[in-house]
């Protein structure tokens, strides 16, 4: 079958087969191979990309269930050159060892500033509950989360999905 | 003060620094094994058995094999005519790659398939007809031994029973005797359950023979890349200097990408048979199921004490289960690792321990998840006995270790099992932690809640972890040495490069390992790119595991610095006309003393040794020294943690409210990554100590298969980290470094075990094994606490 959709800001047309996975159409058939796989069930968030806005887990979407939508992955978070403030709060503070989880959890982290700009450690931690992370014990994402809300991007670069679609 | 404080960053040398990696890791431009794409690379699936004890009749691959997108189908009868069917274990056992004979536990690999596409693979394993014969599983490992039960490993000629190994340390009759004089003894008997590091990346490979070469190519995200070249070159017979092994970007590894696993044999084997490359990634269930896992630790201790709370000694006999193979990764003379160092942070004349290994039918492993070769089941053991003492003595736990800590003037000490610890004032570190949680006030706090019927616990532990293995001549591994080389180039611009035998899985060595050479000759971090994971382009070394990096790997990184900054001086000797005994080395520069006018920086430098400058007799050209660095002793670092805990009385939820904790690692090279290590272990803490395990129901059943049933800690479950430190460096580490990466999950879970159980002391709890589930803690609660490792079945 046929899919067309827009990953990072570009249209793509492919021929799949109906049972491809989200994660896999991305990673296989497009080359992104910043969003991640890691359990099958749901239950880690290492394949978490935005789908018009939301956070979703790749590894239970199936690439037909993306038709006609617009996805953002990791590779899509930083604009003209200028890492997205989730992507600075990040590394400044700290919030990532071994990067597997990083993607997930800063798409995730930039959905939740989108919505809410200003959260609580504790609202951050209860929007990134869906998602593990084996190497920081969270505190530092939690920090860098904070961080990126304390260091929003100027009103004129704002191109958030939740504005765009 | 701590790194978050500190924010100012140190572009030379120690100090927090912003980590290299982080810049390709934010883009999602790592290199993870499952990212690797080689050209016409074919995809690899295992077959695996639904049983945990079966003999095989018969397997029929003919329909998988005319899958028109298989390329390969791969059995144990194939292996076995190569001679590849068996592989040795890393504990003097063997293991099978693909079961010939009978499968051995629920997820052994049966047969292999090479397909176009990964769903194609998978499609073709569901063709392939397995008929078992299926055999009693034998899976509580108290019943191992009995004289009726099935014999796992009739591979092994004459084997009757499943016993693996007896060990013992100490000494039997002093400890009989310390016992003998002590007013007080208590006993109790503690499981450290069956837990899996479960790294988010699963493990992997991608195998590339080149036919016309006849060099062997393995991408694989291995901690360890030279030992896995150099048994791949035993294993198969293959010569050294063809293998490669590569290891890319990591996804955390916490010991379980140690071993070398069949599923990496296999690929190499696919990638044989079909001439093309092969990749092979495990899925969560097959990680899970099937690589190695950790503790299983059947353990009772025994202290005895004065009425006065005065320790004597202590004695442990263990069971410790390892599954169908003995494929534990243990230096060579400790089947039971460094599991004798139980005799913990305290002072006191008599200890003794057996270790009986037994075989069960589980997976095979045994060093995994961040444990430091067994320190872990040590600490938690000897913590949660002295707590029980605490309790039979009516102390608090903290002033009854604060009794019973080594003193500052004790050390160098000798344990009564033998270990030599390097250094440390412990009163030091567990005040410190003791004033951080605000100790008393939280038992003011306790009392007040108990007497409104609320349960609050304050669990304290301290532990004292044994890393950095070697030394070479007591450690090795299969026969290899357990030391490090390092290189250290500075190019003709005055930047450095340096090659490591260690490779990371998170822990920021691209960063740290420049700031080691930084600190050393002045050069800026920036400067220095670290060059690691490639057997082809770094010194030879056992790898990172048992926190050794830093106390290893670093150390021989420091020692070639300080030997390029020798050579240095000599140079710059020539160039300013002048005795190298007259210069003075402040960090990165030269001058001739007492003119201090006159200088060569470590660049000029540099460039001169590249240049035509005419070099004092014997020295040669270019700037560059190496080092293999075998230690003269394990490290000693050790930390005091405090938790703080609520329990629900209506349903058993336990909450850690707080954590306090406080390591002493010796410097910091980056305490910003220390800080971070520690808090990924405290999170390993919660996580065994209240939801972790890996259990089995009565025919072998794998019951935590998945991240549904193996529940993993989230951010809900962490509380915000209350971190401190001391300093006491090791005096026998060129920079006194210690390590830290195994720390906090070595000392962790005691702490939060001895909390809840103090919060139901109104109970009459004094002990309840891991995790401590709301089932576990509700039962407990109400006098029937359960077996974790085993399916509940009333």
């Amino acid at each position: 079958m046929q899919v067309q959709m827009t990953v990072n800001d570009q249209p793509v047309t492919r021929e799949i087969e109906p049972r491809l996975l989200l994660v896999h159409f991305l990673r296989d058939e497009l080359g992104l191979t910043g969003t991640h796989w890691g359990c099958d069930t749901s239950n880690c968030g290492v394949c978490v990309v935005s789908m018009d806005g939301v956070p979703v887990k790749s590894c239970t979407v199936l690439a037909a269930m993306a038709d006609g939508r617009t996805v953002r992955t990791v590779e899509g978070l930083e604009r003209d050159g200028e890492l997205d403030p989730v992507q600075q709060g990040f590394m400044n503070e700290h919030g990532l060892q071994c990067g597997f989880c990083t993607p997930g959890m800063m798409i995730t982290a930039r959905a939740l500033l989108d919505e809410s700009p200003d959260p609580t450690p504790a609202e951050i931690r209860e929007a990134i509950s869906g998602q593990l992370c084996r190497c920081t014990g969270y505190e530092n994402i939690v920090r860098a989360i904070r961080w990126a809300a304390t260091h929003p991007r100027p009103a004129a670069a704002e191109t958030s999905e939740a504005v765009s679609s | 003060m701590t790194a978050t404080e500190a924010r100012e960053e140190a572009t030379v040398g120690f100090g927090r620094r912003i980590r290299k990696e982080d810049a390709r890791f934010l883009r999602g431009r790592g290199l993870y094994i499952d990212d690797v794409k080689l050209p016409g690379m074919l995809y690899g699936a295992v077959l695996r058995s639904p049983h945990a004890h079966a003999r095989i009749v018969s397997i029929d691959t003919s329909a998988a094999e005319a899958h028109p997108k298989v390329k390969a189908v791969i059995t144990g009868a194939l292996l076995e005519s190569l001679k590849l069917a068996w592989i040795p274990s890393l504990s003097h056992d063997v293991v099978a790659v693909l079961a010939t004979d009978k499968v051995r536990f629920q997820g052994q690999e049966v047969a292999f398939v090479v397909a176009e596409d990964r769903y194609a693979a998978r499609d073709a394993l569901a063709l392939i007809d397995v008929d078992y014969d299926v055999l009693p599983a034998v899976v509580d490992a108290t019943k191992a031994l009995d004289p009726d039960t099935p014999v796992i490993r009739d591979d092994i000629d004459g084997k009757t029973d499943n016993h693996i190994f007896d060990w013992e340390a100490g000494d039997a009759a002093a400890t009989d005797a310390a016992f003998e004089q002590a007013d007080v003894v208590v006993t109790q008997d503690v499981l450290y359950p069956r837990v899996h590091p479960a790294p988010l990346e699963t493990c992997g490979a991608v195998a590339d023979m080149d036919k016309v070469t006849g060099k062997l190519t393995i991408w694989c995200n291995t901690q360890a890349p030279h030992a896995h070249r150099t048994l791949y070159a035993i294993v198969a017979g293959l010569p050294e200097q063809k293998i490669r092994v590569i290891s890319p970007d990591i996804g955390g590894g916490f010991g379980n990408k140690v071993g070398i696993y069949p599923g990496y044999v296999l690929a190499v084997v696919g990638s044989i048979v079909t001439g093309k490359p092969v990749k092979w990634v495990e899925d969560r269930a097959e990680n899970l199921m099937s690589t190695s896992f950790a503790r299983d630790y059947h353990m009772r201790g025994e202290i005895a004490a004065t009425r006065d709370g005065r320790i004597l000694g202590v004695r442990v006999n263990v069971l410790a289960d390892h599954g169908a193979f003995n494929n534990t990764a243990q230096p060579t003379k400790f089947p039971a690792g460094f599991f004798h160092v139980f005799t913990g942070s305290y002072d006191y004349p008599a200890a003794h321990c057996t270790v009986k290994g037994v075989y069960t039918n589980k997976a095979p492993g045994g060093v995994a998840y961040a444990c430091s070769f067994r320190v872990t089941e040590a600490v938690y053991l000897v913590e949660r006995i002295v707590d029980c003492l605490a309790d039979e003595l009516d102390m608090d736990p903290a002033e009854l270790r604060m009794k019973n800590l080594l003193r500052p003037e004790q050390f160098p000490y000798l344990s009564p099992t033998g270990w030599e610890y390097d250094s440390g004032d412990y009163p030091k570190t567990l005040r410190t932690a003791m004033d951080l949680a605000g100790y008393p006030e939280l038992r003011a706090e306790q009392a007040e809640k108990r007497a409104r019927g609320e349960l609050m616990g304050i669990g304290v532990s301290f532990f004292t972890e044994t890393v950095g293995a070697g030394p070479r001549k007591h450690m090795d591994i299969l026969g290899l040495g357990m030391a490090d080389g390092a290189e250290v180039r500075i190019h003709p611009t005055g930047k450095a490069v340096v090659r490591l035998s260690v490779q990371t899985q998170g822990q920021g060595h691209e960063t740290t390992f420049a700031q080691i050479v930084s600190e050393v000759t002045g050069i800026p971090s920036d400067d220095i790119e670290v060059v690691h994971g490639d057997t082809d382009n770094t010194p030879f070394g056992l790898g990172t595991y048992g926190s050794r990096s830093t106390p290893v790997s670093g150390a021989a990184v420091a020692v070639a610095a300080r030997r390029v900054v020798d050579k240095a001086k000599i140079i710059a000797g020539a160039m300013l006309e002048a005795s190298p005994d007259d210069l003075e080395w402040n960090r990165g520069t030269f001058s001739i003393k007492g003119d201090p006018a006159v200088t060569k920086t470590i660049q000029e430098v540099a460039l001169a040794a590249h240049g035509p400058l005419e070099l004092p007799e014997g020295v040669e050209g270019h700037l560059d020294a190496q080092c293999v660095y075998d230690p003269p002793n394990l490290t000693y670092p050790y930390g005091a943690y405090i938790a703080v805990v609520d329990v629900d009385a209506g349903t058993g939820v336990v909450k850690v409210r707080r954590f306090i904790a406080v390591d002493d690692c010796g410097p910091r090279i980056n305490p910003m990554i220390v800080e971070g290590q520690i808090h990924g272990g405290l999170a390993d803490g919660i996580g065994m100590a209240l939801m972790e395990v890996i259990a089995f129901d009565e025919d072998g059943n794998c019951l935590g298969g998945s991240f549904m049933d193996y529940q993993l800690p989230t951010a809900l479950e962490c509380p915000s980290w209350e971190l401190g430190e001391t300093v006491t460096p090791s005096p026998h580490h060129p920079l006194g470094a210690k390590g830290v990466g195994e720390s906090a999950t070595v000392g962790s879970p005691a702490a939060v075990v001895n909390a809840v159980m103090d919060a139901l002391k109104p109970f009459g709890v004094r002990h309840v094994d891991m995790p401590l589930t709301s089932a576990q803690v509700w039962r407990a609660m109400h006098g029937r606490p359960f077996r974790t490792d085993l399916a509940i079945t009333d």
